[in-house]
């Protein structure tokens, strides 16, 4: 059945497992009874663990970006593109990001031990036994929990985001306020924002299954456990941003850009 | 009415090691079964593969009609509804106490009023001797509690098949022959077919109906409790005697030298102890539908038993 000797199917075969659990959480999802206490548990702790770094991190990150782009926009004579091009990297970027990293650290983090420590004390496995799904018990709620956060995250820190760049940029670098606010609806769009919201909800999902398969499959007792969350939050994070570059390039070239 | 457990060829092993082999048995519908082996024989293992948690190489596990090794998982799960399976340490939901524990496969498999469920709960809680602990977390309360706590939580649903792992491990002496007889109780109320994993003698000795053992990757045997508790394989008759000259070591297996040390010490020659009688159901309690079943059965196949085992068959009031 396995093939020790070739190198890669050991790859192969947990990434393999690792689609073959989002398949079934997908499929899941739609099987009766839906877990409505649990998902609003886990939506209530992973909103608890997440809302205030976010909004805390969103700050200074706006900060950062709208800094940086003003003081390029300056040297390159474009001031008066400031806000737009700082609000697109934000809405864009930074915040989809920005919740999917807090929530894979913070959310996923405590979703994969709590998952990992049922595993080895057999809590899943008499779950199982008993005829009750753990994947429908348990995960599905866990991932729509982390796929809804994101979402609603993604808003806030957008919003905490950009007004944290107009701030800087206005009052630390003496932008024109009006020049930053019109720049927003000459270089933004809506299909911005729709893409951000997308790309919020597909991180959250990942965040969501990886710290599930990991928190499923811990190597041999307590150590395994904090190895699994270890690693839940690596990959999570290897992941965002392999996925975040193909989301990214694939909406540059099939929306059209305003003022392109 | 308990249903027949159908094990065909079934192999498992980790890796390249294999656990057992071809272990083909028969629990019959309604009887208590015992498989005994010294420890890391595969016995949990066994068990996990027959519910179907586990998924052995080879051989199929029938319940029902169903295969718990390779039908769809649909019907696995389906299929474990008829279950009860006591875990090893009780395998409680550590964040929820033990009534919710207790209710749960109630509240997630019925549409039961709460009341009803307190009722059924409260039942079961006194079968075990739990009330008054049901308010307490899995953490807070002794292993051997939370033993009792993981059969109340099994039997809930009135399965049809009850498998235990080893239910005496972490028990005293006392609360042992308890359990024994509230299993046999419990098989002379519901009729339900049960498989026991232990080591321990006493279950072994008193409460089957079939006794089975496995050792070194093979079933040595199973069969009505008079075949194995006569039996004159050196293995058997180590174990039940539980002492150290034999082929068990302390590793699985002895090596030759020890064997032959062994045999030059020359340990005295074990005597053939009497089959102890088997557990009755407490008064008050119908008689045991198992029981006319396998006389039936052990008539039948009279003439394969050894004369041991047919002598303790006739020690135990057989009319034969």
């Amino acid at each position: 059945m396995s093939l020790p000797g070739i190198p890669l199917t050991g790859a192969l075969r947990e990434t393999g497992r690792l689609f073959a659990l989002s398949a079934t959480t997908v499929r899941d999802t739609f099987r009766r009874p839906f877990q409505v206490r649990e998902l609003i548990e886990q939506f209530w702790f992973v909103a608890s663990v997440t809302i205030l770094p976010a909004a805390l991190v969103s700050i200074p990150f706006g900060a950062v970006i709208a800094l940086q782009v003003g003081s390029l926009a300056q040297q390159l004579g474009a001031q008066s593109f400031t806000g737009g091009a700082s609000v697109l990297a934000v809405i864009q970027q930074a915040s989809p990001l920005i919740v999917a990293l807090l929530i894979a650290g913070a959310g996923g983090s405590a979703i994969c031990a709590d998952l990992g420590s049922r595993k080895i004390r057999e809590e899943l496995d008499a779950m199982e036994v008993m005829g009750v799904s753990p994947i429908q018990r348990l995960i599905v709620p866990r991932v729509l929990a982390t796929m809804l956060v994101a979402v609603l995250l993604n808003g806030l820190v957008s919003v905490v985001g950009t007004l944290g760049g107009y701030f800087f940029n206005v009052i630390l670098q003496h932008g024109t306020p009006g020049a930053y606010l019109s720049s927003f609806s000459a270089l933004a769009q809506l299909p911005d924002l729709y893409i951000s919201e997308f790309k919020a909800l597909v991180f959250g999902f990942i965040a969501g299954v990886v710290a599930a398969y990991r928190g499923l499959n811990p190597k041999g007792g307590p150590k395994g456990v904090g190895d699994a969350v270890n690693q839940s939050v690596v990959i999570t994070f290897l992941l965002l941003f392999l996925v975040n570059t193909v989301l990214t390039a694939l909406y540059l070239q099939l929306v059209p850009q305003k003022g392109a | 009415m308990g249903i027949e457990v159908v094990v065909e060829g079934l192999t498992k092993s980790f890796g390249g090691q294999t656990v057992w082999q071809d272990v083909t048995l028969t629990l019959p519908p309604g009887e208590v079964s015992v498989m005994l082996g010294p420890s890391g024989t595969g016995k949990t293992v066994f068990l996990k593969s027959v519910i179907g948690l586990l998924k052995p190489e080879r051989g199929r596990v029938l319940v029902n009609g169903v295969d718990m090794v390779r039908s769809p998982e649909q019907d696995i799960f389906e299929a474990r509804k008829l279950f009860g399976l006591m875990f090893q340490d009780g395998a409680l939901f550590g964040s929820m106490n033990l009534f919710d524990n207790v209710a749960f496969p109630l509240r997630e498999h019925t549409r039961k009023k709460e009341t009803e469920i307190r009722r059924i709960v409260m039942e079961r809680m006194e079968m075990v001797g739990l009330v008054g602990a049901e308010a307490k977390l899995p953490g807070e309360i002794s292993g051997g509690m939370r033993k009792r706590a993981g059969l109340a939580r099994a039997l809930v649903l009135d399965p049809q098949i009850v498998l235990c792992d080893e239910p005496d491990s972490g028990l005293d002496p006392v609360r042992t022959s308890y359990l024994s007889q509230l299993l046999i109780d419990l098989n002379a109320q519901t009729d339900a077919t049960m498989l026991i994993v232990t080591h321990n003698l006493d279950i072994a000795a008193t409460v089957p109906d079939n006794l089975g053992m496995l050792f070194r990757r093979n079933l040595v045997g199973f069969g009505p409790r008079e075949l194995l508790l006569t039996s004159e394989e050196p293995v058997v008759q180590q174990f039940l005697s539980g002492r150290r000259a034999g082929p068990i070591g302390m590793s699985e297996e002895k090596d030759q030298a020890t064997l032959a040390l062994e045999r030059r010490s020359g340990e005295p020659a074990i005597e053939a102890r009497p089959v102890a009688a088997q557990l009755q159901p407490s008064p008050g309690l119908p008689e045991r539908r198992a029981v006319q079943q396998r006389r039936q059965r052990v008539l039948a196949m009279w003439d394969q038993l050894t004369p041991a085992a047919r002598r303790a068959v006739q020690a135990q009031g057989e009319p034969v």
